[in-house]
């Protein structure tokens, strides 16, 4: 049984209520943060234990934090991201449904660390009811004196505000979210600056995933160096997947990187396998964005070692044969569902979100949702493969933002591990539209090469 | 500030100039001029907040600094990107910007309706010259194009979105020249349109700006008597004593008449002087005008790249006006049935008129 | 008339507190869920334009964030809007099939409304709850794991409402 730190306590019974958070040891970290530690101390143990931000990129959230400017007499702002948009990804939601005191915990530790007196949680719209919740604990909060004026004495005054979204993925990307919380269209800005000198209302802003800064919780609770002793090399902590597709039990898992993909998958302590017996045929393990794998390269890497569940294990290999851990959404697709539709609702997805403000998204997203649409009802021809894959290539890394990255990857690693398949719909495109390709050959072994 | 500011180095396409910090890539590139200025279809010098978006600007940048030489991952828009001393960057030299520049173009395209022989804009539309430079001949887009409604903002400028790249310009133009905006970004991603959301008019004193800084055919003046080939026109600099701006403008000559009066433009096609709604739309009688004389036009910096240099002077008006021959996007016959196929409309004697289209009215 | 409730304007007043001063756009997008709810669930031009009355901005700014994001209804909609959501993880777990079954049930395509006014069928994108797939969200609540059976109920029980 793995390490839990975050969902350890999330069944106990009342536990989105203040008292009993409270009585199960709550607010702690925020007593030990105030009341002995400086703001420098808190980054400081951030920084030791190693927490890559779970919003996607991984990014060292110490490192992040100690690049946020401090001119003098500005405000700076802390804003969390809830936005939690990314297909396959839904661990923020049950995080702030069942436990929203930890965030609320981690955001006030952590905003003490950065100087922010108005923090901001900047959730998607649709968690309208995870909004309510949110309030309700940051109410409860406020009365028990971890909000407002001189917490608990230390002179640090904090603030924390719902701000619910309307709709928009894009909003998730940390400088449309700060536009939006502007109240404007969520258009990504153009970097630089960075939101780390000028963010929300031109201030020095830091943009947190939820699971990002509910970490903060344990890890200034046991600290830093307890915190990186969890976990494997550059991986620390535990982390939240929430898995999805065709396995027996969905939901949401706290592992601590140390599991195989294979035990994640198979395991009935997680996903418990697929129903009915089916095989495995492909996954993409950290949210719609991350590339798409078949069976075998997921299980083993292309040299052969078992692949686990962690940053560096996940990505082994590059785009070639590797993946990435995103956002933990892990998509499991079983032997009977069709890769070329699936690539399409991605497709699809991807261009109804696109923002619209740089031309390789704005009209390519498109285009390829329109191409693969052809290819899956039968329509498509042979040349629509290498349009596809033209297509993606000339969006990713030409856009403002990382939609872009993000709407090519998934269509470029769905052609290059499942060529075939595309190939299949173009040549029998009635027979595709009654029967599957299955499985194929993509759970057959791999060939090892030897190396001396 | 008393302190003579430091010029940095930079290196474009194997040319090193020295310019000023906080210096854009392309503004850098620009003073070098020529074809070493990527092409800008967003940025606008005097638009604030400009550019970024269009993607066609994209360089290399081979190497970051002299203190930190590595090159930059990605391409990037240098329109946006500031040069930092002993950067060296890659426009024309780079084939992976070549590359781009080829995709970028055809997403730009995409969803255009190639409608140029009865577009207002055609011979001075910037999409069209960056095709023409950098694209790809044909298409591979095999969908039905985006479409919209024409729309009259007004009495002056009509919009026609079906044929707007998104530049935003006309945003950026509305609020930094009036204080009230009336049109801006509807909805989001392909859908995404410039309009007003109900119908209203544009009648700031200013607004008429937003045609000239329209890079395509979107934003056009209504006033504009005779929709004509802008080749077929002479364009004269003139002015007059105007209460609200510089009253320094072009107009567009066919013998004795002035079709249409824009602001005057430098050679890369910005605005020198915003120009107000008065001079613009009202002043339509040479007499109304200060002649100065013939406006001189080295657009796209030809003459200072020394392209021309021994050529033959130019006899036709065509190659004056636009610094190099007017051409048309493609063989528009094989994408437009506008047009009848016997007519070439950029070799008809006199100026084209709704006569030569095959029924459409163009106006 | 439109106008918010003496409550509604003093919650629009607490929302805009929480922004610096000077920045209260930053309400817009609160301020234009609490009108749309009370509106009749979509925001005609006049809503908008008094929306940008109460927080001091021009109509058009508010038109473009408003057609920005998905939530905001710019077309009168049924009285209850079934949002199923289509994305990958979803369609994996049958969404076609139910998006297909309500258009069987309501006689309706995705994007109309029932003759009636009270159903709205409208395919969207990933929601947050693909592990508890099939789902649709209707109005503040999502329903989760959804089968023909589930469709049946929720369209009988919004029928009694
Ligand atoms: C298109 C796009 C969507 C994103 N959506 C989310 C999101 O929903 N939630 C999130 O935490 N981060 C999201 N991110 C990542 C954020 O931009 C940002 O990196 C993150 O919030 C930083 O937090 P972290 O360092 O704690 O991970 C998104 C990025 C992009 C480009
Ligand atoms: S990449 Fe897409 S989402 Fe990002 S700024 Fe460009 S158009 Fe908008
Ligand atoms: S109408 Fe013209 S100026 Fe305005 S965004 Fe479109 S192309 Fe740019
Ligand atoms: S001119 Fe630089 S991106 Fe458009
Ligand atoms: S895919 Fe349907 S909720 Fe995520």
């Amino acid at each position: 049984m793995g390490r839990k730190l975050l969902l350890e306590k999330a069944h106990v019974e009342g536990i989105r209520y203040y008292d009993t958070y409270r009585r199960e040891g709550g607010y702690r970290s925020v007593e030990k943060a105030l009341n002995t530690m400086s703001p420098e101390q808190v980054v400081d143990e951030v920084k030791k234990s190693g927490l890559r931000g779970r919003g996607g990129a991984g990014f060292p959230t110490g490192m992040k934090w100690s690049f946020i400017a401090k001119p003098e007499g500005i405000p700076r702002h802390l804003v969390c991201n809830a936005d939690e948009s990314e297909p396959g990804t839904f661990k923020d939601r049950y995080l702030m449904e069942f436990i929203p005191h930890l965030l609320i915990e981690g955001l006030i530790v952590s905003s003490y660390a950065l100087g922010s007196a108005s923090t901001y949680i900047y959730i998607r719209g649709e968690y309208a009811w995870v909004a309510d919740i949110l309030e309700q604990a940051i109410a409860e909060a406020k009365q028990n004196g971890w909000l407002g004026k001189n917490i608990q004495g230390s002179g640090f005054d904090c603030e924390i505000y719902v701000h619910r979204g309307a709709g928009a993925y894009i909003c998730g990307e940390e400088t449309a979210l700060i536009e939006s919380l502007e109240g404007k269209r969520g258009n990504p800005r153009i970097k630089p600056p960075f939101p780390a000198v000028k963010g929300a209302w031109d201030r020095p802003t830091v943009v947190n995933n939820v699971e990002s800064l509910a970490a903060v919780v344990p890890i200034i609770n046991m600290g830093g160096e307890e915190y990186v002793k969890i976990g494997m090399g550059k991986s620390t902590g535990t982390k939240l997947i929430s898995a999805c597709g065709n396995i027996n039990k969905p939901g949401v898992y706290e592992i601590d990187m140390t599991i195989s993909v294979e035990e994640f998958i198979y395991s009935d302590e997680y996903c418990g396998g697929i129903p009915n017996g089916k095989r495995l045929k492909a996954c993409i393990p950290g949210g719609s964005s991350v590339p798409i794998l078949p069976a075998n390269l997921l299980l083993k890497t292309a040299k052969g070692d078992t692949r686990m569940m962690n940053y560096e294990s996940l990505s082994d290999g590059g785009f070639a044969t590797g993946t990435m851990m995103g956002s933990g959404g892990f998509i499991v697709l079983d032997e009977d569902q069709c890769v070329v539709r699936h690539t399409m609702t991605l497709a699809r997805f991807y261009q109804h979100e696109s923002c619209g403000q740089c031309s390789p998204c704005r009209e390519g997203t498109g285009w390829m949702h329109r191409i693969l649409r052809n290819i899956e009802t039968g329509k498509g021809k042979s040349s629509d493969i290498d349009l596809l894959w033209d297509i993606q290539r000339k969006i990713e890394g030409n856009t403002i933002c990382p939609l872009g990255d993000a709407a090519a990857w998934p269509v470029a690693a769905a052609i290059r591990h499942f060529r075939d398949e595309f190939q299949w719909h173009v040549d029998h495109p009635e027979e595709s539209q009654t029967r599957n390709y299955g499985l194929a050959h993509y759970a057959d072994p791999l060939q090892v090469p030897v190396t001396a | 500030m008393s302190e003579e500011k430091k010029l940095i180095k930079v290196t474009i396409d194997n040319i090193t100039v020295e310019v000023e910090p906080g210096t854009s890539i392309l503004n850098a590139a620009r003073q070098i001029g020529g074809d070493v200025a990527p092409p800008a279809m967003c940025y606008y010098s005097k638009l604030k907040g400009s550019g970024g978006k269009c993607r066609t600007c994209l360089v290399e940048v081979a190497a970051g600094s002299t203190a930190d030489p590595r090159p930059m991952p990605k391409l990037v828009a240098s329109c946006r990107t500031n040069v930092m001393d002993g950067m060296v960057v890659k426009n024309i030299t780079s084939e992976k910007v070549i590359d781009a520049r080829k995709g970028i173009v055809e997403f730009l395209l995409i969803n255009h309706p190639l409608d140029c022989p009865i577009c207002d804009q055609a011979g001075e539309c910037k999409l069209q010259d960056l095709s023409y430079d950098n694209g790809a001949p044909g298409t591979r887009y095999e969908f039905p194009r985006r479409t919209f409604e024409k729309h009259d903002l007004g009495p002056y400028i009509q919009l026609h979105m079906t044929r707007c790249i998104m530049c935003f310009r006309c945003v950026f133009t509305a609020d930094q020249l009036t204080n009230q905006r009336v049109h801006g970004i509807l909805d989001r991603g392909e859908h995404a349109e410039i309009a007003t959301y109900i119908s209203k008019s544009l009648d700031h004193d200013f607004i008429g700006n937003v045609i000239d800084v329209c890079p395509v055919g979107a934003l056009t003046d209504k006033t504009f008597r005779f929709k004509n080939r802008v080749w077929f026109l002479k364009p004269v600099d003139a002015h007059r004593d105007c209460p609200k701006c510089s009253g320094k403008v072009q107009l567009w000559f066919r013998g004795d008449e002035v079709f249409r009066v824009t602001a005057r433009k430098d050679q890369w096609g910005e605005v020198e002087d915003w120009i107000c709604n008065e001079c613009r739309f009202e002043k339509k009688k040479a007499a109304d005008w200060v002649i100065e004389g013939p406006t001189k036009v080295d657009r796209h910096s030809v003459i200072s790249a020394n392209h021309y240099v021994g050529m033959h002077k130019p006899t036709e008006i065509e190659p004056e006006v636009m610094g190099r021959n007017p051409r048309l996007l493609m063989d528009i016959h094989s994408v437009s049935e506008v047009n009848r196929p016997e007519i070439d409309l950029s070799r008809l004697p006199g100026p084209a008129h709704s006569d030569n289209f095959n029924g459409i009215e163009n106006k | 008339m439109i106008q918010f409730s003496e409550e509604k304007l003093n919650k629009v007043k607490e929302i805009v507190a929480r922004y610096p001063e000077g920045k209260q756009k930053s309400a817009l997008i609160p301020v234009l869920h609490i009108a749309q709810d009370t509106f009749g669930g979509w925001l005609d031009a006049p809503v908008m334009d008094y929306v940008a009355g109460l927080l001091q901005l021009e109509p058009i700014e508010v038109y473009e964030v408003a057609t920005f994001y998905s939530m905001f209804n710019l077309k009168p909609v049924g009285k209850f809007l079934l949002e199923v959501c289509q994305t990958g993880p979803c369609m994996l777990n049958g969404s076609d099939d139910i998006i297909a079954y309500i258009t069987e049930k309501l006689g309706i395509k995705p994007g109309e409304t029932t003759p009636d006014g009270l159903f709205t069928l409208k395919p969207t994108e990933c929601l947050g709850a693909c592990g508890y797939a099939p789902m649709m969200q209707l109005g503040k609540t999502y329903r989760e794991h959804l089968t023909r059976e589930k469709v049946d109920q929720i369209i009988a029980e919004a029928k009694q409402q």
